[in-house]
């Protein structure tokens, strides 16, 4: 089994998804953020501002490059395309991580922009990894794999998402990145434990965890259907469940997401912070 | 029963078709409003990329006939790529496909506008000449010079006012378009795109100068077009924009 | 004009470029203007803000369905026809989808 840490470079410390809006400050004082995540599509094209800011933000702070468009579940064969705008970007910039979702977004070469969910039978699992070993040979290093969000389940599933993940992981050689707030939305939304969850979840090949808000809706039978829109604060819950994460797995690399609705800088910063007193407090 | 992408696909764009069989909640019951999670995640997200992309466009319809001409747009076009940024290519045309709005006949070279922009934003960087270097040439040698132009550079010609029109949308103070045609030349000085009115036979000089034509035959294309030719107006235009990147004056 | 007339008049052309161009300095002058073009079309793994707003409506499919109405800045733009009558739209097409990329 590959130790976490062979597949990232990145602090066991608290980072933030980077926003332009941000650039002068966090280049002033990133305060407790000691390094960044960006959205690999967004720098992507041939040059300006957004390839500019990002080689001053890489000379200061590890980056993690974290791409939405792959489309790792889709039926499909991986868009050759993208993958050569994904080694482009990883050689030059080099970053400390990268990571996908499990999940797809692109069928019949129409790009949707949501991560769309995906039935957990062999069949999945034998096309993820073969998208995942396609991936890993074209960067030429390992890659972490997220769980998502999930508002439904699909009846022909024969695999838990944490054994999924686990088998994934295992045939590839990719790390995993845990998204706590996905875990405690899908536990709400589909009514498993997301202590539970966590059990199960092949923690050794966490090599990152993501943290975000998210919004709280109904589903026609009145039952809590809860929305991962990242356009708020961390839910308590959420944070509880980080602690209860970082108990098991040790030191990771914690990140906080804000997509929508995205505040100043110090209610971010404010966020990170609270995710390094989750790293210190973690039991000996 | 299985879900195939397809069937996944055909009900998220359409809220008219069923939640595809096989999509279950936790008591393995029909997923019903959980698949409208979906639909809606696409459907907002689109549609805010609409605004951001085309913010011109959307001041001037206002957001309720905005959201709407998204929401049919997003359908008949849904993005051809993962590159939210280029986002919206075939606009122009839908605007102008659209019949109620063919009395605003200018929306779809604002919209050519603001697409231009954008794709000038995102363009690779190239490092101006220092202008001395054009004062240094003699008459003779500036006539068999072929310039360089900066990839951000684009020229867009509309029988509307699109540069007036971008201006009244975007600047507090502002005049009122006149009807007239415009021809306007987008540069990128350092990372922020500039739309600047061109003079009567700029495009056309610019044009010739882009497919490779020399200071000299590029000045007959513009005469032809526009027989008082104000050069020196052009050419401040691209100094001023950083736009003229490299020079030739060998061949 | 001639061809030495002609090389004098961009000659001076030039000169009076480089003169102007360096009085007005154009890249200051866009650093005090802010349209939303730096934020345009980010990617990101959000999900949108509900089940219900957008996405669900069924008219999203019906072009002709479609009514404009009153709103925005068009309103406060008058731009007939041509003078002479004819319609404004197609008489030229934009110069830059000829050229190369």
């Amino acid at each position: 089994m590959r130790d976490a840490a062979s597949q990232t470079h990145l602090p066991a410390a608290p980072g933030i998804g980077y926003k332009p809006q941000h650039f002068t400050a966090i280049m002033q004082d990133a305060g407790r953020v000691a390094w960044l995540e960006i959205h690999a599509e967004n720098y992507m094209g041939d040059g300006g501002r957004p390839l500019a800011q990002l080689r001053h933000l890489a000379e200061k702070f590890p980056i993690s490059v974290h791409g939405v468009g792959l489309s790792i579940g889709g039926e499909a064969p991986l868009d050759p395309d993208h993958l050569a705008r994904l080694k482009h970007l990883m050689g030059w910039l080099n970053p400390a991580s990268f990571s996908e979702h499990l999940a797809w977004s692109t069928h019949d070469s129409h790009f949707y922009n949501d991560l769309l969910p995906l039935p957990y039978t062999d069949a999945s699992l034998q096309r993820i990894c073969d998208h995942i070993d396609q991936l890993q040979d074209t960067i030429a290093r390992p890659m972490l794999l997220e769980n998502p969000s999930s508002y439904l389940a699909f009846a022909e599933s024969t695999w838990s998402e944490p054994d999924f993940l686990a088998e994934i992981a295992r045939r590839t050689g990719c790390g995993l990145l845990l998204d706590v707030n996905n875990v405690f939305v899908s536990a709400t939304n589909l009514g498993f434990s997301p202590q539970g969850y966590i059990d199960a979840f092949a923690l050794a090949h966490v090599g990152e965890i993501h943290l975000g808000g998210h919004d709280t809706d109904a589903d026609e039978h009145g039952r809590p259907l809860l929305i991962d829109s990242h356009g708020r604060e961390i839910a308590d819950p959420v944070w509880a469940l980080l602690d209860y994460t970082l108990a098991r797995s040790g030191p990771r690399p914690v990140l906080v997401e804000w997509d929508n609705d995205v505040p100043d800088w110090p209610v971010l910063e404010a966020e990170a912070a609270r995710a390094a007193a989750a790293l210190e407090r973690i039991p000996a | 029963m299985s879900v195939s992408q397809a069937d996944f696909t055909r009900a998220l764009m359409d809220a008219g078709q069923q939640v595809p069989d096989g999509l279950v909640d936790q008591h393995g019951q029909p997923a019903g409003r959980r698949f409208d999670v979906y639909r809606n995640n696409v459907a907002a997200a689109l549609t805010e990329a609409m605004h951001t992309a085309f913010p011109v466009i959307a001041k001037l319809l206002g957001k309720q006939n905005m959201d709407g001409l998204a929401g049919l747009y997003l359908r008949q076009h849904p993005p051809a790529s993962p590159l939210m940024m280029f986002y919206g290519e075939d606009f122009p045309a839908f605007l102008e496909g659209m019949e109620q709005l063919r009395h605003l006949g200018y929306l779809g070279d604002v919209a050519r506008l603001e697409l231009a922009l954008r794709r000038a934003y995102h363009a690779a960087d190239a490092a101006p000449i220092a202008p001395e270097v054009l004062g240094q040439l003699g008459a003779e040698a500036l006539m068999r010079t072929r310039l360089r132009l900066a990839p951000a550079v684009q020229v867009l010609r509309s029988p509307w006012p699109v540069h007036a029109i971008w201006r009244f949308n975007t600047e507090s103070c502002a005049p009122a378009p006149q009807p007239q045609a415009q021809d306007v030349l987008i540069t990128r000085p350092e990372y922020d795109p500039l739309p600047q009115l061109l003079p009567p036979g700029g495009a056309a000089w610019v044009a010739a100068i882009q497919a490779g034509g020399t200071i000299g035959t590029a000045l007959e294309a513009a005469a032809e077009d526009q027989q008082d030719f104000d050069l020196g107006a052009t050419l401040t235009l691209l100094l001023q924009g950083g736009a003229i990147t490299g020079l030739d004056n060998k061949g | 004009m001639s061809n030495t007339a002609k090389s004098l008049a961009v000659a001076s052309a030039v000169a009076a470029a480089l003169t102007a161009a360096s009085t007005v300095p154009a890249a200051a002058a866009t650093k005090e203007k802010c349209y939303g073009v730096s934020l345009a079309g980010q990617n990101d793994c959000a999900a949108g803000p509900g089940t219900t707003c957008a996405g669900t409506s069924t008219t999203d499919y019906q072009g002709n369905a479609w009514t404009l109405v009153d709103a925005g800045t068009c309103e406060s733009i008058d731009l007939p026809a041509m003078a002479d009558g004819t319609e404004r739209k197609g008489s030229l097409e934009p110069l830059e989808r000829d050229l190369p990329a």
